[in-house]
């Protein structure tokens, strides 16, 4: 039986669940003439929630146990004893037979796949079919047993009403186990990666080429220093000499200056530029802006250099975070008293005046916090890295240079064939650590700015 | 007491500022010019923002639009002479395609194409020609006694001589095709029908549609439940104490962790712990719920702490328990700021594309998925793996691509706003 019909037979069983449960409750209400401690919505509630919630259970339990039953089995089979003992082969062979089984493939590029595929399909439906009988039998169990609880007494509110306690609390741990998820799957494989390599030599050494792995010491070829220079130069210097003035100096221009129609039209218009894909500004600038800065490049004496330059990616990025640093500087000018504002214009300032030396120094905290947030973003983006800038590990001043990041490396060494045990493999989450850790940090530093600030005008 | 030091009346007495003095005048021009630069400044930075926003979509737009198009060359093809083996019971059984590989369609179109534009008539026609051959005879099988003429795709060669591009002959072959009316450019649905191929004339953005719809199906059922009822616990139930505190510190840093992280979580907890197949939308669907939950509960938590308490303590006064307060009162009001907040993150995960890529959904897919455990693409990443090609046919198709994800973001977005708008209220 497919999981799909499965869950659909769950479902109607659910449903037939509640409509007689509640017409019982009913009647008990009609007969007995008496209160009821609940409504009988409630009672088919109950019954239902039984009727599917150990069902389900069973059925994801068993969804996750049958594969390897269905294995088992299939290895008894006399065609089974021909097959590679252990490893990749015998995994591929397998699963190609599943792939014949599931009628998903047709010629079998192994004729060993072929001869296993009727055992593996015999296998996979008697187990589909116990697990299908199993559940429906504990589905109409629970069920029966909770329809045979209905009486008028019975409390079936405050137990739907527990339940729906217990998901609510569920779905809110779900924040608190991902982030420790995160957090230990790359310290877990980060530890694996520190193994073999120093943790000296990543953090510190400036070679880096996992390419070619030093084997006697693989942390001498996986230095990071370029990699967090190119980030850093990326991300936090050029990104940002692009979006902080344009950013300012939008939300100024716009929540001081502008015509109320005008700011309605426009806010909305540059709020775009924050939900464009980032994979459409890395096609962006490897297409158009990473060649037109080349020629630039060249105008100015420098026959050589690259279309993949460090400038094209961080002006790009630049402009994607134009959004985050103009609504955090608005938050932050819009926080400011009116009676400053106020006082400083009737004094006879004009208003630049009053921006450059009233608003803004009220509201540096909030602007310095938005550019904190903006530029942990640009350190964490990835496809227009990944896009346009180059793979070169570089540590140099000149944005007309390639260079290369944290997050382009991650990808390049994760997407590539190597196994997942490698020292290559396993510095992706190195990496990974430390751009969580810095991106952590700078968020934390953002958020108590802001509370400092709050507090300083509350 | 010092006679250095003026006295109060003294200063008091000091002369008026006289402003129509020379010096006085020439301070107020400086002051007022300083104004109108700053003014100046901050139209600049908006104007400059908004042109960069103008060009992009400008650029997309005008190297996406011939992605849509594609030109078509009539074929002349004596099906007759062909006398394949196949019978009209073939034909009509689901192994028609193969019946008409096995007769040797593909080597008959060939020879066709040889016979109708000369030897090197091969490179004038698309590398896929036959299968468009195959499919009018499966629509009509009566083709096959016939002579009969068939539009086929033409070649990238042929396609880029229709532009204006490439060599000189071509341009010259393209315009003497067209002059006599055997060249046509028309929409090109199969791009909207095809998947991933190697040929950017046969190139279709349905597989990483599909893949992308099924991702999304995954992600809004695990993101849309879990958030809205996170956002319930944290704003009715929780009680302030240090867990509450904690789970609220993990969805405001979930919130700002970089989405490729996310990809490491899901390669390293659903690939490799889990042994979730890879490439699956399943797996993507979950890695981008985890990305998006964050959303979700902050913009749902904001919905509900709108509503006013008196609706909620009306409710507790009638005898309503606290279940009934939030799912009958609460939640129906508090609805278009979730939904709103829904669609924003559903928005943001239909672009993403760094997470995806490191759980494997960026193999070279031809079939669209038809479960949730195929192997799939999505459409983002579809688009980074033809802007990766060398073929310049695929600029204009991964720039067609490019301009349908951001029509979806479009109507995404759009109906965001248009919620807002409409069911909001202001208490």
């Amino acid at each position: 039986m497919s999981p799909f019909a499965l869950l659909l037979m769950l479902a109607g069983l659910g449903l037939i669940a509640w409509l007689t449960s509640r017409a019982r409750a009913a009647m008990f209400k009609r007969q007995g003439g008496r209160r009821m401690h609940s409504l009988p919505s409630q009672h088919g509630t109950f019954v239902a929630i039984w009727t599917i919630l150990p069902a389900l259970l069973f059925l994801i339990l068993w969804a996750t146990l049958s594969p390897s039953l269905v294995d088992q089995q299939v290895l008894q089979a006399p065609a089974a004893a021909q097959l590679p003992p252990f490893g990749f082969e015998r995994a591929s062979i397998l699963a190609e037979a599943r792939r014949l089984a599931a009628g998903s493939e047709y010629g079998a590029f192994n004729p060993l796949a072929d001869t296993l595929a009727p055992a593996m399909r015999a296998a996979q439906l008697k187990y589909g079919w116990i697990g299908g009988g199993l559940t429906l039998l504990l589905a109409l169990t629970c069920g029966g047993i909770a329809y045979l609880r209905i009486r008028p007494q019975f409390q079936a509110r405050s137990h739907v009403e527990s339940t729906v306690f217990v998901a609510l609390l569920l779905a809110s741990l779900i924040a608190i186990v991902t982030t420790v998820g995160i957090f230990a799957s790359l310290l877990w494989e980060s530890g694996r990666f520190f193994a073999v390599a120093s943790p000296i030599d990543f953090l510190f050494g400036t070679h880096w080429s996992p390419q070619v792995i030093d084997p006697v010491r693989p942390g001498k070829s996986l230095g990071a220093v370029p990699l967090f220079w190119g980030t850093f130069f990326i991300g936090a210097v050029i990104a940002m000499v692009v979006a902080i003035p344009l950013g300012l100096m939008s939300a100024i221009y716009l929540t001081q200056y502008a015509d109320p129609r005008v700011r309605t039209w426009m806010k909305p218009i540059l709020e775009i530029l924050a939900g464009v894909p980032t994979v459409v500004y890395g096609y962006f600038a490897a297409l158009t802006v990473g060649p037109a800065i080349r020629q630039i490049a060249v105008a100015l004496g420098d026959p050589f250099a690259s279309s993949e330059s460090a400038l094209a990616a961080g002006l790009v990025m630049g402009v994607m975070i134009i959004p985050f640093v103009s609504s955090m500087a608005d938050d932050a000018i819009a926080a400011v008293p009116t009676a400053m504002r106020d006082g400083s214009l009737a004094m006879g300032a004009t208003t630049a005046e009053t921006i450059r030396r009233v608003l803004l120094p009220a509201a540096l905290p909030g602007v310095v916090a938005g550019v904190l947030l903006a530029a942990s973003r640009a350190i964490g983006e990835t496809m227009i890295v990944v896009m346009a800038a180059s793979g070169a590990p570089n540590i140099s001043l000149n944005p007309f240079e390639g260079a290369t990041t944290v997050t382009k490396q991650i990808v390049d060494l994760l997407t590539g064939e190597a196994e997942f045990d490698s020292p290559k493999t396993l510095a992706a989450f190195a990496l990974g650590l430390t751009l969580f850790c810095v991106t952590l940090l700078l968020n934390v530093v953002a958020l108590h700015v802001v509370k400092r600030y709050r507090e300083a005008y509350e | 007491m010092s006679e250095a030091r003026p006295s109060i009346a003294e200063a008091g007495e000091r002369a008026p500022t006289d402003w129509r003095a020379a010096a006085m005048q020439r301070r107020l021009r400086r002051r007022y010019a300083s104004e109108r630069r700053f003014r100046l400044w901050g139209l600049a930075a908006v104007v400059i923002s908004a042109a960069f926003l103008a060009f992009l979509l400008f650029t997309m737009a005008a190297s996406g639009i011939g992605g849509f198009l594609r030109s078509e060359i009539a074929l002349p093809i004596d099906l007759k002479s062909a006398a394949l083996p196949v019978t009209p019971e073939q034909l009509r059984s689901r192994g028609a395609d193969f019946a008409l590989a096995s007769a040797g369609l593909e080597n008959f179109v060939g020879v066709a194409v040889v016979r109708a534009f000369g030897p090197e008539g091969g490179d004038l026609v698309a590398d896929n020609a036959w299968t468009f051959v195959r499919d009018a005879v499966k629509r009509d099988p009566s083709l096959l006694g016939q002579r009969v003429t068939i539009w086929v795709p033409a070649s990238s060669a042929l396609e880029a001589g229709a532009r204006g591009d490439g060599p000189a002959p071509m341009r010259a072959l393209a315009a003497r095709f067209k002059a006599s009316g055997m060249l046509a450019r028309g929409f090109d649905w199969a791009f909207l029908t095809g998947t991933d191929s190697t040929d950017p004339t046969a190139v279709g953005i349905w597989g990483g549609l599909k893949g992308s719809m099924f991702t999304m199906l995954v992600t809004l059922l695990i993101a849309f439940p879990v958030g809205v009822l996170s956002a319930i616990y944290l704003e009715e139930y929780a009680p302030r104490n240090r867990w509450t505190d904690l789970i609220e510190v993990s969805i405001n840093n979930l919130a700002a962790v970089p989405s490729i992280i996310f990809g490491l979580l899901g390669l390293a907890l659903f690939l490799n712990t889990l042994h979730l197949p890879r490439s699956a939308p399943l797996v993507g669907g979950l890695t981008l719920a985890l990305m998006i939950m964050p959303v979700i509960v902050i913009a749902s938590r904001n919905a509900i702490k709108a509503v006013p308490p008196s609706i909620r303590d009306a409710a507790l006064g009638v005898g309503a328990s606290k279940v009934q307060v939030i799912f009958h009162h609460i939640l129906p009001l508090a609805l278009p700021g979730v939904l709103t907040g829904t669609i924003i993150g559903m928005a943001r995960a239909l672009g993403e594309t760094a997470p995806l890529l490191l759980i494997g959904m960026r193999a070279f897919i031809v079939a669209a998925p038809d479960t949730l455990t195929d192997p799939a693409t999505v459409l983002p990443v579809q688009i980074f793996l033809w802007s990766d090609e060398v073929s310049r046919g695929f600029v204009e198709k991964t720039s067609a691509a490019i301009i349908v994800l951001l029509l979806f973001l479009l109507a995404m977005n759009g109906l965001a706003i248009y919620l807002r708008n409409r069911f909001e209220t202001r208490w």
